[in-house]
């Protein structure tokens, strides 16, 4: 960074370091020095390991954010939040069905829900986190499941949930229920999937095992996409 | 004979608390029993709803540990009974929130079976959540 | 007096799962009778009890931001009537309560409202309207003109419950004389029958945990319909209609001998005398098969 950078202030767990304007949170961090094992991951905006709330100047707001993609202004209070403690349940999706009474057995904290819509404040990835928990409560998984689409599994909004719902688990099930029940079958999988078994690839993928680096990503690159 | 009634001074600040919470002048019931005569639950419970009123009056803080509160359904029959317009439902709600407060449910929520989970509809689980959980 | 009030419909999450046939029967006898309800673009569950504590108000959040939409509707002209319509009992009373306490408290309403920052306020324009109270507005005499196939002979036991009655400013008739679905009941042609339990506890949600308190209260209500003359009973709440309908399974386990009966939403015998098709009506969503009872009545 040359001398001319401007800099600004930001508050780290409360302390104040000065750091370059125009760094995302996660740089901030590593510019005052911290080592972040957990809380970074992809540096994308894809993983969602580097939950992340803040608050900004002058705005009473607690927000939340993904450290890789939110840009630090002057005077921001920050803190990382690398995981979010969780339970997850054990099931075998072959024994579920695809209504609400999954949820009450599985996930009962969903029927605790009081509409604060918190959740969805919270979210980064601009989800109505509150709209995928009521369409369970309604019998509505499949607009569960596409309302919770893009959920990266961040866990602000289980942070921040008056009713101790863990929302992004329960969109994990509304997800693999409509994938498993719900979803139109496509024919073209599942000939792709036979193919597959029957070998049709191996010596393809055989061949990229062996293949440079260099040529693999070559390869990637100017790989072909069909959309129909 | 009036008597005087001394209240300890927890319970006074328990009275203070629950008139608070649940808007109602608890200190206002004059026991006529109205409300525990009509109460459909009255069998079930362990104290009458108009003991509710005493015990709360004299700032007996051991109200808490009764059933009652717990098997009062809102049903609201009591509400609309009173001759002193008070609204028992009301002081029931304040009691079993001053439970729920501390963050002590009073169900277990993961202990909805596969089977009852299946019959059960979203009303009835979303209701007994909203009364017996914090 | 609209022809046709057209009206936006807050369902509440039971119509969508276990009462299915509910919300079909009301809607499809609704367009004959002239009530087009049109189902909110957005709603969340109302939480089905209201808070009764002086403070909670995050409790009131649930049904106040339904009337935000509500709202909308109006304004976009999607509506002709800003009521909002409920069928469940439960909704309507907590709908109606949270109603009551923002409209009296303008420091309620803007606390919620500033809560709910991504919504626009609330203005608190609109009024909550129970199914039977806007059958009453049309006319239950007017009702009774449209009906098609009489419910002759059928004698009803009308189960009001507690949350159409009570408190008293949420109720939709007298509270300890109420007539309105009695009115009803008579003008799809059938017979009210006068009973003691109309308004007595079916137990509500201790039907989770507690299901004895509920065996108990409503195999009361069911033998006092029965006791009083009637053949089957109407109610328009899920919960009542779980309690006294489905629970029957446990009446029956603890008591061999117990007389079953058949358990109505009222939108069903409406559906029933309007001569609606039976995927309207939707009686394979009652516990107790009704359908031996109707056909003895000659109505299917
Ligand atoms: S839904 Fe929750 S976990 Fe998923 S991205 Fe949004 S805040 Fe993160
Ligand atoms: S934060 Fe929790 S309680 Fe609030 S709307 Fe979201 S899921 Fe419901
Ligand atoms: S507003 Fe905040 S500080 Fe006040 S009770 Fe609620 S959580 Fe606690
Ligand atoms: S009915 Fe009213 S006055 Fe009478 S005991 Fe009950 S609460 Fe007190
Ligand atoms: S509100 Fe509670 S105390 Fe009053 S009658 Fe109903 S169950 Fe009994
Ligand atoms: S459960 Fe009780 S309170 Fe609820 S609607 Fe039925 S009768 Fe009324
Ligand atoms: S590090 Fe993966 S989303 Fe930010």
């Amino acid at each position: 960074m040359s001398d001319t950078q401007e800099m600004v202030n930001v508050y780290i767990m409360g302390e104040s370091y000065m750091v370059p304007d125009g760094s995302t949170i996660i740089m901030a961090f590593e510019y005052a020095g911290f080592q972040l094992k957990k809380g970074v991951g992809c540096r994308e905006g894809y993983c969602g390991a580097c939950a992340t709330v803040y608050r900004e100047k002058g705005d009473y707001k607690l927000k939340g954010g993904l450290g890789c993609q939110t840009v630090v202004t002057d005077e921001m209070y920050i803190a990382q939040i690398p995981f979010v403690p969780a339970e997850k349940p054990i099931y075998d999706i072959d024994d579920l069905q695809p209504d609400t009474s999954t949820f009450m057995e599985l996930y009962p904290s969903v029927f605790r829900c009081v509409s604060c819509n918190t959740c969805t404040k919270a979210c980064p990835q601009d989800i109505q986190v509150m709209d995928y928990v009521q369409a369970i409560i309604k019998g509505d998984i499949a607009g569960a499941a596409d309302i919770s689409f893009d959920c990266i599994r961040c866990g602000l909004c289980a942070l921040r949930c008056p009713a101790e719902i863990v929302q992004f688990n329960v969109a994990t099930l509304a997800q693999r229920l409509y994938g498993k029940y719900l979803s139109p079958k496509n024919e073209q999988l599942n000939i792709r999937v036979k193919e597959v078994e029957e070998g049709k690839y191996d010596e393809e993928i055989k061949n990229m095992k062996n293949m440079e680096d260099r040529a693999l990503k070559d390869l990637y690159f100017n790989r072909e996409i069909k959309i129909s | 004979m009036p008597k005087k009634i001394k209240l300890t001074d927890n319970g006074a600040e328990f009275l203070k608390q629950i008139e608070k919470l649940s808007g109602e002048t608890i200190t206002m019931c004059d026991q006529c029993g109205t409300c525990s005569g009509g109460c459909p639950f009255v069998e079930e419970m362990d104290i009458m709803p108009s003991q509710i009123m005493r015990m709360t009056m004299l700032g007996q803080m051991e109200v808490l540990d009764s059933k009652t509160m717990w098997i009062c359904a809102s049903c609201f029959t009591c509400t609309v009974r009173c001759p002193r317009l008070l609204d028992v439902s009301k002081v029931s709600e304040a009691l079993r929130q001053t439970k729920l407060r501390q963050a002590i449910d009073n169900i277990n929520i993961d202990d909805i079976s596969k089977e009852e989970a299946e019959e059960l509809p979203s009303i009835a689980v979303v209701s007994a959540f909203r009364k017996f959980t914090s | 007096m609209k022809d046709n009030i057209k009206i936006p419909y807050f369902p509440g999450c039971t119509l969508k799962t276990t009462a299915k046939n509910f919300e079909i029967s009301a809607i499809e006898a609704g367009k004959k009778i002239g009530i087009e309800m049109v189902e909110l673009p957005k709603w969340n569950c109302c939480g089905v009890v209201s808070s009764l504590t002086s403070d909670d108000l995050m409790k009131h959040m649930a049904p106040i931001r339904n009337f935000v939409h509500a709202e909308e509707m109006g304004e976009q002209g999607l509506v002709n009537d800003k009521r909002m319509l409920i069928l469940c009992s439960m909704c309507f009373n907590t709908m109606k309560s949270s109603n009551k306490r923002v409209k009296g408290n303008s420091e309620d309403m803007k606390s919620i409202n500033d809560f709910m920052y991504l919504e626009k306020d609330y203005e608190g324009t609109v009024d909550v309207v129970h199914y039977f109270e806007l059958m009453k507005e049309i006319g239950f005499d007017k009702i009774a003109e449209k009906i098609t196939k009489p419910l002759k002979d059928l004698k009803i036991a009308s189960y009001y419950g507690c949350m159409l009655l009570r408190p008293k400013d949420i109720a939709i008739d007298d509270t300890e004389a109420p007539t309105i679905i009695e009115d009803f009941v008579s003008s799809v042609g059938a017979e009210p029958i006068a009973w003691d339990a109309m308004s007595r506890c079916c137990g509500s949600y201790h039907t989770v945990n507690n299901t004895d308190i509920v065996v108990n209260l409503a195999k009361g209500i069911i033998e006092n319909a029965r006791k009083s003359g009637a053949e089957a009973i109407i109610t328009s709440c899920p919960l009542c209609a779980f309690n006294l309908d489905n629970r029957q399974k446990l009446i029956l386990e603890k008591d061999p001998n117990f007389k079953t009966m058949p358990v109505f939403y009222f939108t069903q015998l409406l559906a029933i005398a309007l001569g609606l098709e039976e995927e309207f009506i939707g009686l394979d969503g009652n516990y107790i098969d009704p359908r031996p009872l109707l056909k003895e009545k000659n109505l299917i």
